[in-house]
C-alpha cells in the first residue's frame, strides 16, 4: 500500500495547479512526493524543487512534515488492525500486513484486498496494494502492479518482469544493475549466485531469495499480539452507550469462556473501538490478579470509561468493537464460595482493580517493608496491584512500653527549620518552622542515621535525629545534617 | 411494694437495651478508655460514620487517633485510607514505619491518593460496598461544598448496609451539619514534664457529638503494645480549657475532676 497524498478538502478540482511535497535534503529542497498531475508533467521524486519550479512556474509546493506523516501512517496502521493484528509500518509510506489465516474472514484474498483498498480510498487516500507470499514480492507488486493477488508459489513469475527498482535497493546498487544491463528482477535472479555475491554482497542475494520465497522475511508486528481476543462487527455503526456496554459484556463473556477452557485469566485487557471514519481508540484495564468473570470485566471497563478525561467519542458510530486479553496468565480459580477468607481476599483484589481502573494503578498503594534503616526508604508504598509478599519482615524500632520512635506522617522532603536556645547552655529551646515559633518542652537525641555508602557514588551526610515535643504537645521528628548543621523537620508523630 | 436497688438496675439495663441497642444491629467496639466507652455505651459503633476534626497544627495527632480507631474497629480486616493529595504535601504522607511503631500492622493498610474531595467521596462510596474491608478513612483538607449533609447521609447508609465503618478526617475545617454517629475534635495531649518515657501518642479528645449518648472531653493515651486506648499513665494529664465554650459549661460536665 502506498499513500500518495491525502486530499485535504475533498477531491482536488481539475484545474488546480500540480502539487508537490518538498523536503530538505543536503541543504536543498527536493521533491519527496507529488500528485498525478505533476507526474504527468514530467516531474519526479528526488528532483530539486528549484529545478521543478523552473519547469513549471505554477507549481504548488508544500513543505514535508515527517513527524505528521509518521503519525498518519500510525493511524492508518491502527485502522488496518481490524483485518489482522500483524501490522507493521514500512516507512516512509507503506504498511505491511500479515494476513495469514485471516483472509477467509473477509471472503478470500481478492475480496480482502479490495475491501482494504476501498476502505482507505473512502478515507481520502490514494492506495496501491498487492497480496503475495513474501513481504518483498508484495511490496514490489504494490508499487508496480497495483491490485495483484499472487497465488501461492507464483511469486517468481509475478515479479520477474518488474524493474530492479522494485526491490527498493539503495540508488547506487540499482544504478550498478542498470549499468550491468540487468533491468528486471528476473534477469538479476537468473545470474549465478556467486557472481551476485561477489559483486553486490550477501545482503542482495538474501533480498532476492526473500522476494522469491526462498528465504524467510518475517513481519514484526507493531504491538505485542494479544493472547486472546473476541470481536464483534456491526453492519450499522453503534453509538449508544448501552449498546457499547452490553457489547463489551458479551465480548467479555465469550473471552471468559475461552480463558476458562485454557485455565487462564487476563491480567491486561484492551478494548479497541474502531470508528466508521477510521479512528481507533484503545482503552486498557490492568488487574492485580488474573480475571475472567465477565461481570468483573464489564465493571472495570465501566469504571475506566466513566473516568476518562477525554471521553470515548463514537462520532458516527463504531463498526467494530474488539476485546483483547493482551496478557493472560495461568489462574487457579477453584470455586471457593465456602472459604470466607479466600472470598474476602478476592473482594479486596476486585476493589483494588476497580479503584485502579478509575484513578490509575499508581494511586492505590500498599505498604511493603524495605531492608534499610534510612527513614524515608524503610518502607515503600507500591501500587497495590503489583504488591507481593516479601521476605523482609517489618522491624519495630521501639522497645516494649516505649514511645514511638518514628513519625506517623513523614514529609516528602524534609523542611528547613531553625533552632534557638533560649539561654545559652539551657535546655529550653525554640524551633522556628513554617514561620511559626514553638517552645520545646521535651527533646531526645541524637539518633545518628548514616546514609548507606554502598548505595551512593558520593554518600549524603549522616543525620542526627531528635524527637521533640512543644508546649502544645505536638511531637516532631527533626534532624541536623552533620555537615551543614542545618536543622530540618522530617515528620510529625501522633 | 418498694423496689430493691437491684431490680431497678436490672430494669434500667433492660430499658437501655430496648431503646438504645434494640434496633441497632451493629456491634460496639470498646476503645479501651473506660470513661469514653461509658459515654459511647460500650464503644464505637461499627458500620457508621464517625467524624474527626483536627485542631489546626495537630494533624499528625488526629491522623494517629483515626488510625487507632480504624485499627480497633477493623479488627484485622484491611483499612482503606483515602487521602487528598494536598494533605500529603502539606502534612506529610502516612508512614508505614509510623503505623508500625503505633502497633498497627501497615500491611493491612491500603492508601488511595485522590485529587479532591469529590473523588474521595466517590471512591469511599464505592469502597463501602466491599464487605471485606474493615474501615474506610477519608482524609480531606479544607471546607468543601460536596461534604454536605447529603454526602454524610450517603456514607452513613453505605456503612450501615455493609457494616464497614467510615471515618471522615477533616483538616482546616469547621464542623457542619452531618449525620455522623460521633464527632471528635482532636489536639495533641502534652506529655508529663518529668516523665522519662515521654512522647506516648496522647490525644486531647473532645467528643463534640454523640447521637446516642452524652459528650465528653478526655485525655487518652494510645497503648502501642496492645493497640488500645487507655488512661494516661500519669494522673497529671490536664485537659486544656476549650476556647469556644465558656469554662463554666465545661466545668459542669463530668470532667470537672480533670480541672481540679
Amino acid at each position: 500500500m502506498q499513500r500518495r497524498w491525502k486530499a485535504k478538502n475533498g477531491a482536488p478540482s481539475p484545474d488546480a495547479p500540480p502539487l508537490v511535497v518538498a523536503a530538505k535534503e543536503k541543504n536543498a529542497l527536493v521533491i519527496s512526493a507529488l500528485d498525478r498531475k505533476a507526474t504527468a508533467l514530467g516531474l519526479s521524486v528526488g528532483q530539486p524543487l528549484a529545478n521543478a519550479r523552473a519547469m513549471l512556474p505554477v507549481l504548488k509546493a508544500v513543505t514535508a512534515n515527517e513527524p505528521a506523516d509518521v503519525k498518519l501512517l500510525g493511524r492508518i496502521a491502527d485502522w488496518c488492525e481490524r483485518f489482522t493484528p500483524f501490522v507493521s509500518p514500512d516507512p516512509p509510506r507503506g504498511l505491511l500486513l500479515d494476513v495469514t489465516g485471516a483472509t477467509h474472514l473477509f471472503g478470500g484474498e481478492q475480496a480482502m484486498l479490495d475491501r482494504l483498498r476501498a476502505g482507505l480510498a473512502a478515507q481520502g487516500f490514494a492506495v496501491r496494494g498487492a497480496l503475495a507470499g513474501t513481504v518483498l514480492a508484495a511490496r514490489a507488486l504494490a508499487r508496480f502492479r497495483d491490485g495483484t493477488v499472487v497465488p501461492p508459489g507464483e511469486e517468481e513469475n509475478a515479479i520477474e518482469k518488474l524493474p530492479i527498482d522494485a526491490l527498493n535497493l539503495d540508488p547506487v546498487t540499482t544504478h550498478a544493475f542498470r549499468r550491468a544491463g540487468l533491468k528486471t528482477i528476473g534477469q538479476a535472479a537468473g545470474r549465478k549466485r556467486s557472481e551476485l555475491n561477489a559483486r553486490f554482497g550477501a545482503r542482495l542475494v538474501y533480498m532476492i531469495d526473500a522476494a522469491l520465497a526462498r528465504a524467510e522475511s518475517p513481519i514484526s508486528p507493531r504491538r505485542p499480539l494479544p493472547d486472546y481476543r473476541a470481536e464483534r462487527n456491526f453492519a450499522e455503526p453503534v453509538a449508544t452507550e448501552e449498546l457499547i456496554r452490553s457489547t463489551l459484556t458479551s465480548l467479555a463473556a465469550s473471552l471468559g469462556d475461552v480463558l476458562e477452557k485454557r485455565g487462564e485469566g487476563a491480567r491486561l485487557l484492551e478494548a479497541e473501538f474502531y470508528r466508521a471514519d477510521g479512528q481507533v481508540r484503545r482503552i486498557a484495564v490492568e488487574t492485580g490478579s488474573p480475571i475472567r468473570d465477565p461481570k468483573i470485566v464489564g465493571r472495570l471497563f465501566r469504571e475506566k470509561l466513566d473516568a476518562l478525561i477525554d471521553p470515548l467519542d463514537p462520532g458516527f458510530g463504531f463498526d467494530l468493537i474488539r476485546l483483547c486479553a493482551t496478557r493472560a496468565e495461568r489462574a487457579e480459580m477453584a470455586d471457593a464460595d465456602f472459604d470466607a477468607d479466600l472470598n474476602a481476599k478476592r473482594e479486596i483484589r476486585f476493589l483494588i482493580d476497580r479503584l485502579a481502573a478509575r484513578f490509575g494503578s499508581q494511586r492505590i498503594l500498599a505498604f511493603q517493608p524495605n531492608d534499610t534503616h534510612i527513614p524515608e526508604c524503610a518502607f515503600a508504598a507500591v501500587p497495590a496491584q503489583y504488591a507481593e509478599q516479601t521476605k523482609i519482615e517489618w522491624q519495630k524500632i521501639r522497645r516494649a512500653k516505649e514511645a514511638p520512635r518514628r513519625p506517623l506522617r513523614l514529609l516528602e522532603k524534609p523542611e528547613p527549620m531553625s533552632l534557638l536556645r533560649a539561654v545559652p547552655g539551657s535546655k529550653a529551646a525554640h524551633m522556628c518552622w513554617r514561620s511559626a515559633q514553638r517552645t520545646l518542652t521535651h527533646s531526645e537525641g541524637p539518633e545518628r542515621i548514616a546514609m548507606e555508602w554502598w548505595r551512593y557514588q558520593e554518600s549524603p551526610p549522616a543525620r542526627d535525629y531528635h524527637r521533640i515535643e512543644d508546649t502544645d504537645g505536638r511531637r516532631f521528628w527533626i534532624f541536623r545534617d552533620t555537615v551543614t548543621s542545618q536543622w530540618r523537620v522530617h515528620g510529625a508523630c501522633a | 411494694m418498694p423496689a430493691s436497688p437491684e431490680t431497678i438496675a436490672q430494669l434500667r439495663a433492660k430499658l437501655s437495651k430496648a431503646t438504645l441497642n434494640g434496633p441497632e444491629k451493629h456491634a460496639r467496639i470498646p476503645l479501651g478508655f473506660v470513661e469514653a466507652d461509658r459515654a459511647l455505651h460500650g464503644g464505637l459503633v461499627r458500620g457508621a460514620l464517625h467524624e474527626v476534626f483536627s485542631v489546626a497544627g495537630h494533624e499528625a495527632t488526629a491522623t494517629g487517633f483515626v488510625a487507632g480507631l480504624a485499627a480497633r474497629v477493623a479488627n484485622g480486616k484491611p483499612v482503606l485510607w483515602i487521602r487528598q493529595d494536598f494533605a500529603g504535601i502539606e502534612f506529610g504522607e502516612i508512614a508505614a514505619t509510623g503505623l508500625l511503631e503505633l502497633g498497627i500492622d501497615p500491611s493491612k493498610f491500603l492508601i488511595l491518593r485522590v485529587a479532591n474531595a469529590e473523588e474521595a467521596l466517590r471512591a469511599a462510596s464505592d469502597a463501602m460496598t466491599c464487605t471485606a474491608l474493615g474501615a474506610v478513612a477519608i482524609e480531606v483538607v479544607g471546607e468543601h461544598k460536596v461534604l454536605d449533609l447529603k454526602a454524610s447521609r450517603r456514607l452513613t447508609l453505605g456503612a450501615a448496609e455493609t457494616n464497614v465503618s467510615a471515618f471522615l478526617l477533616r483538616f482546616n475545617a469547621a464542623p457542619d451539619a452531618s449525620s455522623a454517629e460521633t464527632r471528635w475534635q482532636i489536639r495533641a495531649g502534652r506529655s508529663n514534664p518529668d516523665d522519662d518515657n515521654w512522647g506516648m501518642p496522647r490525644f486531647d479528645a473532645e467528643l463534640l457529638r454523640n447521637r446516642r449518648g452524652r459528650t465528653g472531653h478526655w485525655v487518652m493515651e494510645w497503648n502501642c503494645d496492645e493497640a488500645i486506648f487507655c488512661q494516661p499513665a500519669d494522673r497529671g494529664a490536664v485537659v486544656s480549657a476549650p476556647l469556644h465554650r465558656p469554662v463554666a459549661a465545661a466545668m459542669e460536665s463530668e470532667e470537672r475532676r480533670a480541672f481540679a
